[in-house]
């Protein structure tokens, strides 16, 4: 390749060309413009003038400048330019690329793909064998080096994993190296790990190794951790170097359940230190919602950190029996719940009255046995929408008759009269200690200290259902902590006290441990294997390389030894992992990890990243080639005076051509015309549902109710509208008739809203379902089904079969059946409020106010409203007088429904005549 | 061309480009109000004029005795002179009349005809009788001649470049236009004038310029062809002969008043993009002056 300074040629022969430029210039000059020919009769008066000037047939020299750069620009485009062009790559045989493909490759992941692709194109070029290799993700068995094209089309299918690369499968796949020899070229991610070196030594046996490293620092981020009330945010990085500031911003639902950022700071690393430090202060309002934390701009999961339960502080309102004496600090029923939980959690005193309206995570009633009714709803509604109610026992407890013939709903098993004291002065055995943990119970796991005794308690009846119920149990079976669901939230009965009246246990770590499972009070150090011994945990959602987050899906559960562990491999990627009530967040760089640069044996080479890309010229030259011979155009138009002179309207427009603005002023139009249309005049409208028949035929039937209307009653409504749910304002129409098609598609959510919104503000949607020829008692239709599916989602009240004495029967003519093409089944409205009572001497009930914002029914109305363009009846209802007759009764049912929807519940109110009349009598 | 056929296809393309002309020239004369004028000449009429005392020579039978009887002497009724003139008009029918330089704008030779036309009406209306320099018929006065003027007018369409007035069918002391652009030889018009000075003729050159052969917007290398294409200039930069053409346009108007002052003639400069009733009026009232 001919080779000009950083640019090189790939056809140079091509370039010889230029030296025909300074022909071209003469042959141009000596060519005039070419002439315009116009027709003038004034060309007599012109005859003999002559030109003064003999130059102007010569173009300027300007001109002939543009074009000979234009025609130069060509030449060089077509001799093919490439910016730094890439010298012949040495070597010979088959090429093994290696990446590490951990997070840390992530943040420059399309840079390390690129130089891969630029290295494939090298050996396709050269011929050679090819395999690529990322080390978290080796594939099984031999390496395979196939040629580059093919390893090209794989290349976009690779991407890096969030941890690192297990040394087992590195070993195993290093034995399926093979014998032959080959080049390797090594992408690391720039951190030191161990077993690099037996890597290297094992592939320096192949051949010569060559490593590409980038060598800016990787940054990653620590768990966060909350020290004095502030949450301590510490950044680090792979090397030491300068001054630099990162942005971390913590990310999390806002209280519409958006997920933004709610906070963000700013970490600084001093020149020469690895770690930078941040406090942030925040509400625990707030600091309760955040998610997790990101450094901005840096798009690896190294880069992310989960928030777990660790940086939660649950609300917990401790509730004491109202003690009329005074009595010591450490016999206090709350003393140690508050030694327990006031470090982790928020606690909050008063009342339940009180608490409750604060809707805390957790109440804890210590040894309460009474609460008044309202108490007990208020707690029942709480515990139903998730809260978890606590309960201890206590000497009032026992002595109460709480929970003893019936299971209380506060309480998860019933009691028996009186409770049991074991191993004191007055009875016979030893204290009891602990059964260990059953399976399914959330203490699994936790070590049981041998000094915990119970000597008092209260029992549970055994029930059928007590078994499941009990989750820690005494050694002689009897259950001490039970537990029940209930709605979203739970109850727990601890059957001893909450002091150590009754039992070691509050004086114990385990009692700190309980409550820490039971998701009362959380952690504030990362779990230990034996805390989440016997654990499982589920992953929810689960970190790429890349740092987005995602569902977990169908991921196994990770054993809660692995967990405490924390070393993040393909079976435990990083995320957040959650068994029962709690989460632990797995992140990619742990409290522990120590970031460093890796260090290479001085006889390898190592290169950076960012290797001068061959940027191929060809397109930016002709494209300014192109670009001049345009404004050639301009030039030589404005020349021959085509530009300014008579007929340069073409010239001009095709010189600057025409912007089209947006046709965003006509929606807007469009917008407008429909609420004229819609509000001008009465306007009846049925709902589009994508079915073109069963849209005209609705279009029709409404034109031939609206037809009707106008004959006969004081409503002159326009042409009916054709309304599409989706896009549409609902509010300009009284009546909305919705035919019901088993295939239409369900509204969206703001459709839904739109529709509630048109139901609750006095709109009234008469739904048509088409098949009452078809549909009896108990067989269902797919319209049917549909229709169901379709008012899951609307705001409707309870319905009736539309009573004799609805005011739908009389609100213009007198009706008791409401036929459309088909007599079908009942017609549903909404139902009369249960105190409807019949008036003495009136012939209908004293009836709800208001108009039914619903009709159902399937008697296909619109079909026999329908007409076409010139009045004609579309479709035959029924057969000869007595289907006429049908047809009329539809169209009776129709002006009454318009009556109703228009007039209300008017005609209803002429129950009152009578009495109005007689007082207008006296 | 001969048959049925032939002749209902001429009438029917006589008939389609009558009724434009005489219409347009019907509305723009409509544009021109003009009262009644006579002559403003003792003469024959049926108008009356003055009571005059009757003179020895005088007929008896031209006393009014009505008048007379209420004086001493005897009076004579003169009736007004009605008696019609002719005016002669001649409409350039050459190709160089054809051109226009935009689509919105009249041809110079569809507004020559207008103006021909309406003036013809005017001259009609106010008992004038009108002829075509061009045609056969002599000069007459009604409706009927104004029809076949039209058709005439409408007919017109010569292979020339530029034309020259005609003057054959032109009668002793009667008025007459001539409506061109005039761009064409000036000998021809030089010729014409004369000839009509000779005969007595007076009347109104009207000529008809383009806007664009008044502004001469080019630039750039151009050939200018005549519309017949038998003339051509070419030029390399068309900009710099503006100047010398305007002047030269100039010259030949100046020219052409001389001309029209020299033989008792009015000349006057009309421009396709101005109004033509004001050419109209201008041209019937150089034709009621007296000279």
């Amino acid at each position: 390749m001919f080779t000009l300074g950083p640019i090189g040629f790939t056809a140079p022969w091509l370039l010889l060309g230029l030296i025909a430029l300074p022909i071209l210039w003469i042959l141009l000059r000596a060519v005039p413009p070419a002439p315009i020919k116009r027709r003038f009769p004034g060309v007599a008066l012109l005859l003999g003038l002559t030109d003064d000037e003999t130059q102007t047939d010569k173009t300027p020299w300007w001109l002939m400048l543009l074009r000979m750069l234009a025609m130069a620009l060509v030449i060089i485009g077509f001799a093919g330019p490439v910016l730094n062009p890439k010298t012949e790559v040495t070597g010979k045989g088959p090429l093994l690329i290696v990446a590490d493909g951990t997070w840390a490759d992530a943040r420059d992941w399309s840079a390390r793909r690129d130089r891969m692709a630029g290295l494939l194109e090298e050996a396709s070029r050269a011929g050679r064998v090819v395999s690529v290799a990322l080390l978290t993700d080796l594939p099984a068995g031999e390496v395979q080096f196939l040629s580059a094209d093919v390893w090209q089309t794989r290349l976009g299918g690779l991407t890096p994993k969030p941890w690192a690369p297990d040394a087992e499968a590195i070993a195993e796949w290093v034995d399926g190296l093979g014998d032959g020899g080959f080049e390797t070229f090594w992408m690391s991610d720039g951190l030191a790990r161990a077993g690099r070196e037996e890597l290297l030594a094992a592939l320096e046996d192949k051949g010569a190794v060559t490593v590409m490293q980038s060598p800016r620092p990787v940054l990653g981020l620590k768990p966060v951790q909350i020290k004095d009330g502030a949450l301590q945010i510490t950044a680090v990085r792979s090397a030491a170097v300068d001054a630099a500031t990162v942005t971390i911003t913590a990310v999390g639902l806002d209280p519409a359940g958006i997920e933004r950022e709610l906070a963000r700071v700013e970490a600084t690393f001093e020149a020469g230190a690895d770690t930078a430090e941040v406090a942030l202060s925040l509400p625990p309002e707030l600091r309760n919602r955040i998610s997790r934390f990101t450094i901005q701009g840096v798009h690896s999961a190294g880069a992310v950190t989960l928030a777990d339960d660790g940086l939660r502080r649950r609300e917990v309102a401790l509730i004491a029996p109202h003690d009329t004496q005074e009595g010591l600090q450490l016999l206090s029923p709350l003393h140690y719940l508050k030694q327990a939980l006031e470090p982790t959690a928020d606690l909050i005193k008063g009342g339940l009255e009180d608490v409750l309206p604060a809707n805390p995570d957790v109440i804890i009633l210590a040894d309460v046995a009474k609460l008044t009714e309202d108490q007990k709803a208020g707690l029942v509604e709480w515990v139903n929408k998730g809260g978890l109610l606590v309960r201890f026992a206590g000497m009032r407890m026992a002595a109460s008759d709480l929970s003893r013939r019936e299971e209380d709903v506060l309480m998860p098993v019933r009691l028996r009269a009186g409770g049991r004291t074991v191993g004191g002065a007055m009875s016979w055995g030893e204290p009891k200690a602990l059964q260990p943990f059953p399976e399914n119970s959330p203490f699994y796991g936790l070590q049981i200290p041998d000094d915990v005794t119970v000597t008092s308690q209260v029992l549970a009846q055994p029930d059928p259902n007590l078994a499941g119920r009990v989750i820690a149990a005494l050694a002689d079976g009897t259950p001490l902590v039970t537990r029940k669901e209930m709605g979203l939230g739970q109850v727990v009965l601890f059957h001893v006290t909450a002091n150590a009246e009754w039992s070691s246990l509050p004086l114990s770590g385990l009692f700190v441990q309980m409550l820490e499972r039971l998701a009362i009070s959380t952690r504030q150090i990362a779990p230990s294997a034996e805390d989440l011994e016997g654990t499982i945990w589920a992953p929810v959602r689960v970190l790429d390389a890349f740092g987005q987050l995602a569902d977990a899906g169908a991921m196994a559960g990770v054993k809660g030894e692995d967990l405490a562990a924390g070393a993040v491999t393909a079976t435990m990627p990083p995320g957040l992992y959650e068994s029962d009530e709690q989460r632990v967040a797995v992140n990619a760089v742990g409290g522990e990890t120590v970031l460093e640069t890796a260090i290479w044996p001085a006889r390898i080479a190592v290169e950076g990243l960012n290797v001068a890309r061959e940027t191929l010229l060809k397109g930016t030259f002709l494209a300014a080639a192109l670009g001049l011979l345009m404004l050639d155009i301009l030039a030589s138009l404005w020349l021959s005076g085509r530009l300014t002179g008579p007929r340069s309207g073409v010239a001009a427009m095709l010189a600057l051509g025409l912007l089209a603005f947006g046709d965003h002023a006509q929606a807007q139009q469009v917008d407008d015309e429909f609420a004229i249309n819609a509000t001008a005049e009465v306007v009846l409208a049925h709902v589009l549902t994508g079915d073109t028949q069963v849209d005209d035929i609705a279009q029709a039937g409404l034109l031939g109710l609206s037809d009707v209307l106008f004959q006969r009653t004081s409503i002159e409504p326009a042409d009916p509208i054709g309304v599409n749910i989706e896009t549409d304002e609902l509010s300009f129409f009284p009546l909305l008739y919705w035919p019901i098609t088993a295939n239409q598609k369900m509204p969206s959510k703001e459709a839904y809203t739109k529709l509630n919104r048109y139901l609750r503000t006095g709109g009234m949607i008469l739904f048509d379902t088409r098949d009452g020829d078809i549909a009896g008692y108990g067989s269902q239709t797919p319209e049917g089904r549909k229709l169901q599916q379709l008012a899951l989602g609307l705001d409707i009240p309870p319905l009736e079969p539309l009573p004799l004495d609805h005011v739908l029967t009389r609100s213009f003519y007198l009706l008791q059946e409401f036929p459309g093409r088909f007599v079908g089944r009942d017609v549903w409205v909404e139902a009369a409020p249960p105190d409807a009572e019949k008036v003495e001497g009136m012939p209908f009930r004293n009836l709800n106010d208001g108009v039914t914002p619903v009709v159902i029914g399937g008697n296909d109305w619109a079909a026999a409203w329908a007409v076409d363009n010139v009045g004609n009846y579309m479709f035959r209802v029924g057969r000869g007088y007595t289907g006429e007759r049908q047809r009329e009764i539809a169209f009776r049912f129709g002006v009454n429904l318009v009556m109703h929807v228009l007039t209300g519940n008017y005609k209803s109110d002429q129950v009152h005549v009578p009495a109005l009349l007689e007082r207008l009598g006296q | 061309m001969t048959g049925p056929a032939a002749l209902r296809r001429k009438s029917a393309e006589l008939a389609g480009a009558l009724p434009p002309l005489l219409a347009d020239a019907e509305r723009l004369a409509a544009m021109v109000l003009l009262g009644e004028h006579g002559r403003r000449h003792a003469g024959q009429g049926d108008e009356f004029w003055q009571y005059r005392v009757a003179m020895d020579g005088d007929e008896a039978r031209n006393i009014d005795w009505r008048r007379s009887a209420r004086s001493d002497v005897h009076f004579i009724r003169q009736r007004e002179w009605q008696a019609a003139q002719s005016v002669m008009l001649w409409v350039d029918e050459a190709a160089s009349m054809r051109f226009t330089s935009a689509k919105d704008l009249a041809t110079k030779g569809e507004r020559a005809r207008v103006l021909a036309m309406a003036a013809s009406i005017l001259l009609v209306r106010g008992g004038e009788k009108v002829g075509l320099t061009s045609s056969a018929n002599p000069p007459r006065s009604g409706q009927g001649q104004l029809v076949r003027m039209a058709q005439e007018l409408s007919g017109l369409e010569a292979e020339a470049d530029y034309g020259a007035p005609e003057t054959h069918g032109m009668r002793p002391n009667t008025r007459a236009v001539f409506i061109s652009d005039f761009l064409g030889d000036i000998a021809g018009v030089q010729k014409a004038l004369t000839d009509a000075a000779d005969r007595g003729v007076k009347g109104a050159l009207v000529q008809i310029l383009d806007p664009q052969e008044e502004a001469f917007p080019f630039d750039g290398r151009t050939i200018f062809e005549s519309m017949g294409g038998t003339l051509r200039h070419e030029t390399l930069k068309a900009g710099d002969l503006r100047d010398r053409y305007l002047q030269r346009l100039a010259e030949r108007k100046a020219a052409l008043a001389d001309l029209a002052h020299r033989t008792g003639w009015q000349y006057a400069c009309h421009h396709t993009n101005d109004a033509p009733r004001v050419a109209l009026t201008w041209i019937y009232h150089a034709l009621e002056r007296r000279h």
